[in-house]
């Protein structure tokens, strides 16, 4: 079977690039998936989403991925993140950290949009590293 | 000691340590020239993807009437975002930019536009403050080390005005290009209303027929700025390069004038010391002779 060529890239540098069987991503209107073959679509994803790449044998690769968006043609998949991290490369300690304080100042001021962007993209950091929350 | 010469060891002296100083700055900068490179390059495959996606949306859409792609029948201000450094030591570099801003405006104003400066840099910002010239964006402190924060920032003060009704027109952007390590070319372009610069090599046949969600129109919407974002980052980023390629050819050549002028100055100060000892002898001579003529005068 055909396989996907990925490439996730954020404006500071080339995140991870390899072949894959699958890519699971949250654009604004839901999950969706690609597999080999897909029709070319381009898609916005959602603040605070997770990424994940089904690799078979190599296991799953599972990023956070902040905004941005994914275009798919030719079985070349791309994930264009303003700001993106691996799931591995989380500092678990300091994602918790920061959805703490984010939702303590949700707490405090209900409009505060900052704060529910933070928590969104704490909460997506720690579900990449394999967390519950 | 002679006055000369005591005069000639301070200037060595001073000059001495100016080229300690000039010799290092030259170290700093090209060590982060290679580290502004790596930047660079680590950028490169986002923005030709951003690039390949806006082409893909925009060969996919046949009227593209967003408000950013729409040139203004009758543009009446332009927005002219300046990229300077924050330190000087960099030889011509800002002084480059601004004469080409500088022509810029007046190409504008020929137009019959109101020129609006946006200014990056403590030295564009200085230079216009100086002149008493309003400025309508001010950012500084990260001109050699750019983020992707301080490119959105000034993208989205950028679109804002663009979008707001007595806003900006057009936007001109003033940088300067990073070609190689010798070469640093100042860069004027219009980056809105937006032309979308094709990648190098056009797709081949047909673009296939994109899907989008959730409609081709919220894509552009988001994809647009930060199509704009990844432009001016790039701007930045090439900017910090040459500031530092500019900075140390500029030290480079401080400490090559110093290190002559330490030679001249040596020389002299050798001739002096010469002349000073000839002259001692000479008086010693002298003094001798004198007592024993004066010996031989009694005899």
């Amino acid at each position: 079977m055909a396989k996907l060529r990925v490439g996730v890239v954020s404006p500071e540098r080339e995140i991870w690039t390899g072949e894959a069987d699958m890519v699971i991503a949250k654009t604004v209107d839901g999950e969706i998936g690609i597999m080999p073959n897909h029709a070319p679509v381009l898609g916005v994803l959602v603040e605070g989403g997770v990424l994940r790449v089904k690799r078979g044998d190599g296991g799953d690769l599972v990023a956070a991925v902040h905004g941005g968006f994914i275009s798919v043609a030719d079985n070349d998949v791309s994930i264009l993140a303003e700001a993106a991290e691996l799931g591995s490369e989380v500092d678990v300690a300091r994602a918790k950290d920061a959805l703490q304080r984010a939702q303590a100042s949700i707490e405090a001021d209900q409009e505060d949009a900052d704060a529910r962007l933070q928590a969104k993209r704490a909460a997506a950091r720690l579900r990449a590293a394999g967390e519950e929350v | 000691m002679g006055a000369q010469l005591r005069l000639l060891r301070r200037r060595i002296k001073s000059v001495k340590s100016t080229a300690k100083i000039t010799r290092a700055q030259e170290l700093i900068a090209s060590s982060r020239i290679v580290k502004a490179q790596q930047r660079m390059q680590a950028a490169v495959p986002y923005e030709r993807e951003i690039t390949h996606a806006v082409s893909a949306v925009l060969s996919n859409t046949t009227n593209v009437d967003h408000p950013l792609t729409v040139a203004k029948e009758q543009p009446a201000t332009a927005g002219v975002l300046i990229v300077t450094s924050d330190r000087g030591f960099a030889g011509g570099y800002n002084a480059n930019i601004l004469r080409e801003a500088e022509a810029l405006k007046g190409h504008l104003v020929g137009r019959g536009l109101t020129v609006k400066p946006y200014v990056v840099g403590r030295k564009g910002l200085t230079w216009h403050r100086f002149r008493g010239r309003e400025m309508f964006g001010e950012w500084d402190g990260f001109s050699d080390n750019p983020s992707y924060g301080n490119a959105k920032e000034i993208a989205g003060a950028l679109i804002t005005a663009f979008k707001a009704e007595d806003g900006i027109d057009e936007i001109h952007i003033v940088y300067t290009g990073f070609v190689s390590m010798l070469t640093q070319n100042v860069i004027v372009k219009r980056i809105l209303p937006l032309e979308v610069e094709e990648a190098e090599t056009p797709p081949e046949g047909i673009p296939p027929y994109y899907e989008f969600e959730p409609t081709a129109g919220d894509v552009l919407d988001s994809l647009l700025p930060r199509y704009i974002e990844s432009r001016i980052y790039n701007a930045l980023l090439q900017s910090a390069a040459s500031e530092h390629a500019a900075r140390r050819r500029a030290m480079k050549s401080a400490t090559d004038n110093a290190n002559e002028l330490i030679r001249v100055f040596t020389q002299q100060m050798n001739q002096a010391r010469q002349a000073e000892i000839t002259q001692e002898i000479s008086e010693i001579v002298g003094g001798a002779n004198a007592l024993a003529d004066a010996a031989a005068g009694k005899e």
